[in-house]
């Protein structure tokens, strides 16, 4: 505790010599992006979770269009993200690229009514939602990077991340609440989820700060872009944090593996995701204020190896609903570990100017191997036993944070 | 920030927020309970119930004449003077189940999890069904879709919460896989029967259970959401070609299988209003449609009513 606080002190004090306006609590833009993501992510949750019904009620649409229609939703926004992350560089205006993302985003809850039933029309408007989704991501961690300072930054992204995350558990619960309340009111779910999409972007227009950057057109060209992403340190960085991706087993996945091996019920799927999320949302920013003291990689590290427990705990086989509480509680975890972790120790390894291009690349680097990795999960575990291929992988996640570890080491040459 | 930003800024959010909890309110109330039900009668001759698209209510209808004004249910269905609701709940994934009698009084509330799906009653009144579907919700990542049917036995309270519980034969020999799936179940009228459809490893079987000794036995491939008619001599079905379904009636003693006149894609667990007559849900117009065809694949289909979920005894 004694030595917490002094070094808190002392931050305290470079933070003020470097940035007076900024004080020691999280800045007031870090804040309110926070809360644009959480009522953002309560709007877009509350739609995605009634979607189903609406489509089959609402709609009188089948269960095979619902599929076609759920393989759009989780289909390809890197392209987007890293296209978002340039723009907002080379405009020096990261704010203005992430309202254009939101405003996108909270169109298309007006949008959804508006086409009926016409599949192609409902298929345009989640796409134009998940593009609004890809194109603010970068923009808008390159703002919390850019309007904190350096030593704050874990705490600046485990704030935004828990605010992201409640946002994200609300949303369902409001949606399904309008639905009792109001039988076959899926305009109400819209409208409420306008309105909310709506005050994000008012939040994010009235009440988040520009933070003042230089733009000359050379430092953002897309060769100097290059030149950053390819920097020794931020290599090094997406090459460790590609292969951590490649062994990181897909959620879908883990709980699947959880409920089976831990023997519970069918049922009991949905709510697992709850058990991460809540964790995920409670330590977000204890995890992130930890990163600022021990070192970000090295939580980051620490919280794969929370991921490798919970991994030989399902390996492990053993029967409960202990183990599968442990196994969620590891996992939500792990989330709050890496998540905004990764942001805020990627952030000072690019330069400003080109701070939303560098971590739209890096967050892609890791959307894509852990699209690869789930992937070969389950080519893996449709060959063998599930619990094998949990062993298999624990094995490999050992190897790779071993490799992080090295790859990332204090005083790797730059 | 300067003062007016800020004001600006609260000004704007404030009429947002006033607008969306305005409109969120001025449709709850004037939204009637969901369980309110007015003069539904089951022992109406001659009457079909449907949900109504727009308030999920259930509507009675003798032809095109209202007659009666249910509770609010995403699926009706009623036999033998007892009426199945199946509605979602404000839990996200849940659903619940009433099953009502012919004064409108709830006998019984089942708890499930999942979006509702399919819900039956015995020709008797005294067996109900359900099936919910989970899929697409937020918490769970895309593509996962899994079904869980059950049955309820008003006479003895027994509660048969997942057909996953019985045992399964296919050729003779018990059949076990964590990927099994089932829906759409229809009973006979012995009160001991039914069918319904068994999905594994990307195949479907028609499946006939016995309520006493737990058992399912697969009788046939490619016959899904089947729905025994009156007479108890044939199914109707959708049967899948590919990415569409189309809507067959299978003679059970014979195995004859005929094609509907309704060619159109269809993805609803079909109802029988005659010995002669199938209805079932399809899109029409961008909202749900009750439409009815010939079971004898002759004729065309016709439309009856807006609305989903027919139901007829």
């Amino acid at each position: 505790m004694y030595l917490s606080s002094t070094r808190a002190a002392d931050t305290a004090r470079t933070a003020d010599l470097k940035t007076p306006t900024i004080g020691r609590s999280v800045s007031g833009t870090v804040v309110a992006l926070g809360l644009v993501s959480l009522v953002t992510d309560a709007s877009a949750e509350m739609v995605t979770a009634i979607l189903p019904l609406y489509l089959m009620y609402g709609l009188g649409l089948g269960f095979l269009q619902l599929g076609a229609l759920d393989a759009l939703y989780t289909g390809a926004t890197a392209l987007l993200r890293l296209a978002g992350g340039h723009v907002a560089d080379r405009l020096g205006r990261p704010k203005a690229v992430a309202i254009a993302g939101y405003s996108l985003s909270a169109v298309t809850k007006l949008g959804l009514p508006a086409v009926g039933g016409s599949l192609s029309g409902l298929s345009s408007v989640i796409a134009v939602d998940r593009a609004g989704k890809g194109i603010r991501t970068a923009p808008r961690d390159a703002l919390i990077s850019l309007s904190t300072p350096v030593e704050d930054l874990g705490r600046a992204f485990g704030v935004h991340r828990a605010l992201d995350t409640a946002g994200a558990l609300l949303g369902p619960l409001l949606g399904f609440a309008i639905i009792a309340a109001i039988p076959g009111g899926y305009d109400v779910v819209f409208s409420t989820s306008f309105c909310l999409a709506a005050i994000g972007v008012l939040i994010l227009v009235f009440f988040v700060r520009q933070p003042p950057t230089r733009v000359s057109r050379a430092a953002v060209s897309v060769r100097a872009a290059l030149k950053a992403a390819t920097a020794p340190e931020l290599r090094r960085l997406m090459m460790a944090a590609g292969l951590l991706g490649l062994v990181t087993v897909g959620d879908m996945f883990l709980y699947f593996s959880v409920q089976r091996t831990a023997g519970l019920p069918p049922a009991v799927l949905p709510l697992l995701p709850l058990g991460t999320a809540l964790t995920f949302m409670l330590a977000a920013i204890p995890f992130g204020r930890l990163a600022d003291r021990i070192g970000r990689w090295k939580l980051f590290l620490l919280g794969h190896g929370l991921l490798l427990a919970a991994y030989l705990l399902i390996a492990s086989d053993i029967e409960g609903r202990l183990v599968a509480a442990a196994v969620l509680l590891l996992h939500g975890l792990f989330y709050a570990a890496s998540d905004g972790v990764l942001m805020a120790y990627a952030g000072p390894l690019i330069p400003a100017p080109l701070r939303a291009t560098g971590m739209a690349v890096v967050q892609t680097a890791q959307a894509v191997t852990r699209a690869i990795g789930a992937l070969a999960f389950g080519a893996m575990a449709a060959l063998v036993q599930p619990t094998l291929t949990f062993a298999l992988f624990a094995i490999a996640l050992a190897a790779a944070i071993a490799t992080g570890a090295w790859l990332c080491r204090p005083g790797a040459a730059r | 920030m300067s003062r007016s930003r800020i004001v600006a800024g609260i000004t704007l959010i404030a009429v947002f927020v006033a607008a969306g909890i305005g409109y969120l309110g001025w449709r709850v109330a004037t939204t009637q309970s969901a369980a309110a039900q007015t003069g539904v009668q089951l022992d109406r001759p001659d009457t079909m119930l449907y949900v109504e698209p727009g308030t999920n209510r259930v509507r009675q209808v003798r032809g095109d004449a209202v007659v009666g004004t249910g509770p609010a249910c995403q699926r009706v269905y009623a036999s033998g003077g007892t009426m199945a609701c199946l509605r979602a709940t404000a839990v996200p994934m849940a659903s619940e189940v009433d099953l009502i009698d012919t004064t409108g009084k709830v006998l019984k509330t089942l708890q499930l999890w999942g979006n509702p799906s399919r819900v039956r009653v015995s020709p008797s009144g005294k067996l109900a069904a359900w099936t919910v579907f989970r899929s697409g919700d937020s918490y769970l990542a895309a593509g996962a879709f899994s079904t869980t049917a059950g049955i309820y036995d008003l006479r003895s309270g027994t509660h048969y919460g997942s057909l996953e519980d019985f045992t399964a034969y296919v050729d003779g020999r018990p059949y076990r896989s964590v990927d099994v799936n089932y829906w759409g179940v229809t009973f006979a009228a012995d009160d001991a029967r039914f069918y319904a459809t068994m999905a594994s490893k990307g195949k479907t079987w028609l499946v006939r259970g016995d309520l006493a000794n737990r058992s399912l036995t697969a009788l046939r491939e490619n016959v899904e959401c089947p729905s025994l008619s009156p007479d108890g001599s044939r199914i109707a079905y959708k049967f899948r070609t590919g990415k569409t379904w189309r809507l067959h009636v299978l003679t059970v003693a014979t195995g004859a299988d005929i094609a509907l006149a309704e060619t159109s894609h269809i993805d609803d667990q079909p109802a029988w209003l005659a010995d002669d007559t199938v209805a079932y849900g399809k899109q029409d117009d961008g909202q749900p449609g009750v439409f009815a065809v010939p079971a004898d694949g002759s004729g065309q289909p016709r439309k009856l009513v807006a609305g989903s979920s027919p139901a007829a005894w």
